[in-house]
């Protein structure tokens, strides 16, 4: 068969799959277990109503337990073991983490992921704010909007490839097809840059990646925060006599500013597991390694699931205060 | 403080839709002004051409015979208050007051003395560190009014700054706002709103606003004794003023009217000799009807329903053309009168006399 029949026909199961156990369960549950007649009619609909809720729950319960909270215990398992030459493997405690901590590749992986901590959630708000504002009062700012919105269509790994091609490097004399280094060159640069090998500021042009897709989603949530900002307040500054600079940064910023740390701490948790971008233009050479990285060296090239296995849960530490300072924020956004 | 002067000013939108022509008007210095009329009828447009929150598509403003068109509103030495309050929800009371000094660059000691003296006019002393969303209706409202105090402007402008209040706080703030320009008496005030009783309470003079311009200006007496149209006359007043066909029989100081429904009554409206045998409108107020049994009588009808107030009973009758019920308004309390055919008349002081809309009174 066609791969792509077999895609459709995939779909079309998957989906006819889930519309048809939310509706049978229902009936079932309606008509046989606690049909809502006979003498316990009050009796069966509530009943009916309490065990609702957990039935369509049921398959994303089953779904997450499985791929989600038994993978992060069995990681856990997993990097306190090593594996035994023959097969089978030994309980080692924290051996895996000492080594780890030994490395320099680690402590170096770990340096980059703070500085990406720093700089992409950071630059990625700062531009979508910029871009949100820029483009809510002008006739072309939907067409602007979707273009900066672009980039969250395209894979990491696309967004790789596209900007390998802006840093990339031919030999003198010929003509530069590399944006970055046709620039370079146009001002006076003697000879094209292997950008991605000149240590610690590689890590920035790998950084750019990042921030240009994410920008996008800023913009796209922002733009609506500002949106919501009650003009009154605006016009009420305006006869104030606040120009538009004091307008945005003193009015309308601090009224989003719950909307801008659910932004910034997505994009937080989006960095802290960056893999794609450095393992498609780098792979973590000249010190650009990140921990996700590291991780993937570790598990599947090293075949080390010890120390791979203690990489991931770092960064599940890592990962996890932030995301429920997230969640909390963007709850209580919503109310 | 400060008079304005609108000459001619218009309002468009893109160009076509024409809201508001030929508004002209003078507001003296001191005045409290009220612009009232329908919703919709361009009023808060009006207050917001005068902030400078909407451009003015033309004629001129003048506000201390400086022409301000193109001059931004803080610059305008105006101050507003608007419906919704727009405090800004991020700052507490202070700084919702303080922020318009902060931004003139004023000093710190001398911003934190000015709110200090306002916020005790309006006993907002408590609650200067709370933030807006800790604050009742009329705290906040109270708060609006004190941010637009603090920056001592020349015109103050409250675009309907009661409509988000319950009624028994309305007519507390009303009564709060009356006494805050007793206060300030050198202070001009536009003051807009949709509610007649707002606009007569607070009024030196009231606009009223109507098919894209000005219907009268006037005091709220003359606006309710003289009113210069059909629209003015039964926009002031509540219950409407009631309006019936009639053709004029006799001329001079004394006008003798008679009803197409075959009444006769007089008016103290004069008219001229050519005015005989011309078709008017007259208009009573329910409140100056009086039951009769004689031959001058404006309404012969019957009794549909009647509301007994108390101190006073309305009755409406059934019309005989046109939607609207005709109404009188009766002092007291009068019984049984449901069902009953009654002619009413008024003296000839209260029945005016329209002519294509117009009140023959000017003319």
């Amino acid at each position: 068969m066609h791969p792509a029949l077999q895609g459709l026909l995939t779909i079309a199961f998957g989906v006819g799959g889930c519309v048809g156990y939310f509706y049978l369960s229902n009936i079932i549950l309606d008509q046989v277990i606690f049909p809502a007649r006979g003498k316990h009619i009050a009796r069966n609909i509530r009943r009916a109503n309490i065990i609702r809720p957990w039935l369509f729950l049921l398959p994303a319960l089953l779904a997450l337990g499985l791929y989600l909270a038994y993978p992060v215990f069995e990681t856990l398992r997993l990097s306190l073991t090593e594996r035994l030459p023959g097969g089978g493997s030994t309980f080692v405690g924290l051996d895996n983490y000492r080594q780890m901590l030994g490395e320099d590749k680690f402590w170096e992986a770990l340096q980059n992921n703070f500085l990406w901590l720093l700089v992409v959630p950071a630059g990625a708000t700062a531009f979508g704010l910029l871009a949100a504002q820029l483009t809510d009062r002008i006739a072309w700012g939907n067409f602007a909007k979707s273009l900066i919105f672009m980039p969250m269509a395209i894979s990491f790994v696309g967004a790789a490839v596209i900007w390998k091609l802006v840093y990339d490097a031919r030999p003198p004399g010929t003509e530069q097809i590399g944006v970055l280094n046709a620039i370079y060159i146009y001002f006076g640069g003697d000879a094209a840059q292997q950008w991605l090998t000149i240590p610690f500021w590689n890590s920035f042009f790998l950084m750019a990646v990042l921030i240009w897709i994410q920008t996008g989603f800023a913009m796209v949530i922002l733009s609506a925060a500002l949106r919501g900002v009650p003009e009154d307040t605006i016009e009420a500054a305006i006869v104030d006599g606040a120009n538009p600079f004091q307008v945005f940064f003193r009015i309308k910023l601090p009224q989003i500013t719950g909307t801008i740390v659910v932004v910034w701490t997505t994009i937080t948790i989006v960095v802290l597991k960056v893999f794609d971008i450095v393992f498609a233009m780098t792979n973590g050479q000249w010190q650009t390694q990140v921990l996700a990285n590291y991780m993937f060296d570790k598990l599947f090239r090293a075949n080390d699931w010890g120390v791979g296995s203690a990489s991931a849960m770092v960064i599940m530490l890592l990962v996890s205060p932030i995301l429920i300072w997230n969640v909390y924020n963007a709850r209580r956004e919503m109310r | 403080m400060a008079s304005l002067k609108l000459t001619d000013l218009a309002k468009t939108y893109g160009g076509t839709v024409n809201v508001l022509n030929n508004i002209n008007l003078d507001i003296q210095s001191g005045e409290l002004i009220v612009f009232v009329g329908p919703s919709g009828c361009g009023k808060s447009t009006l207050l917001r051409m005068i902030a400078g929150l909407e451009k003015i598509s033309s004629g001129t403003l003048e506000i201390d015979g400086q022409v301000v068109n193109d001059i931004p509103p803080a610059q305008r030495g105006i101050a507003m208050v608007f419906q919704s309050y727009a405090l800004y929800p991020h700052m507490t009371v202070r700084d919702n007051m303080a922020f318009a000094l902060k931004i003139a660059g004023k000093p710190k000691a001398e911003i934190n003395a000015t709110i200090g003296r306002v916020a005790k006019t309006l006993q907002l002393d408590e609650l200067l560190d709370r933030l807006p969303k800790a604050l009742s209706g009329g705290q906040r409202q109270r708060v609006a009014i004190g941010r637009s105090i603090v920056r001592d402007p020349k015109v103050y402008l409250f675009d309907e700054p009661l409509s988000n209040l319950d009624a028994a706080l309305r007519v507390a703030t009303r009564i709060e706002i009356a006494q805050l320009k007793e206060a300030m008496p050198d202070s001009t005030m536009v003051y807009v709103t949709h509610d007649q009783v707002e606009a007569m309470t607070l009024a030196d003079r009231i606009v009223v606003l109507a098919n894209k311009g000005i219907a009268q200006v006037g005091t709220p007496l003359e606006l309710y004794e003289r009113p210069e149209n059909e629209f003015v006359a039964q926009f002031i007043g509540s219950p409407a003023m009631n309006l019936f066909a009639a053709e004029i029989t006799g001329t001079g100081e004394i006008t003798t009217l008679r009803l197409a429904a075959g009444g006769e009554v007089t008016s103290t409206v004069p008219s001229r000799d050519s005015d005989i045998g011309l078709s008017v409108n007259i208009g009573v107020r329910p409140e100056d009807m009086v039951v009769t049994k004689t031959h001058q009588w404006v309404m012969e009808a019957t009794v549909n329903i009647v509301e007994a107030l108390g101190e006073v009973t309305v009755l409406y009758f059934k019309s005989g053309q046109g939607s609207d019920p005709l109404i009188a308004k009766l002092p007291g309390i009068h019984n049984g009168l449901r069902g009953q055919t009654l002619r009413l008349t008024a003296a000839a002081s209260k029945v005016h006399i329209f002519h294509n809309g117009q009140s023959l009174l000017y003319r």
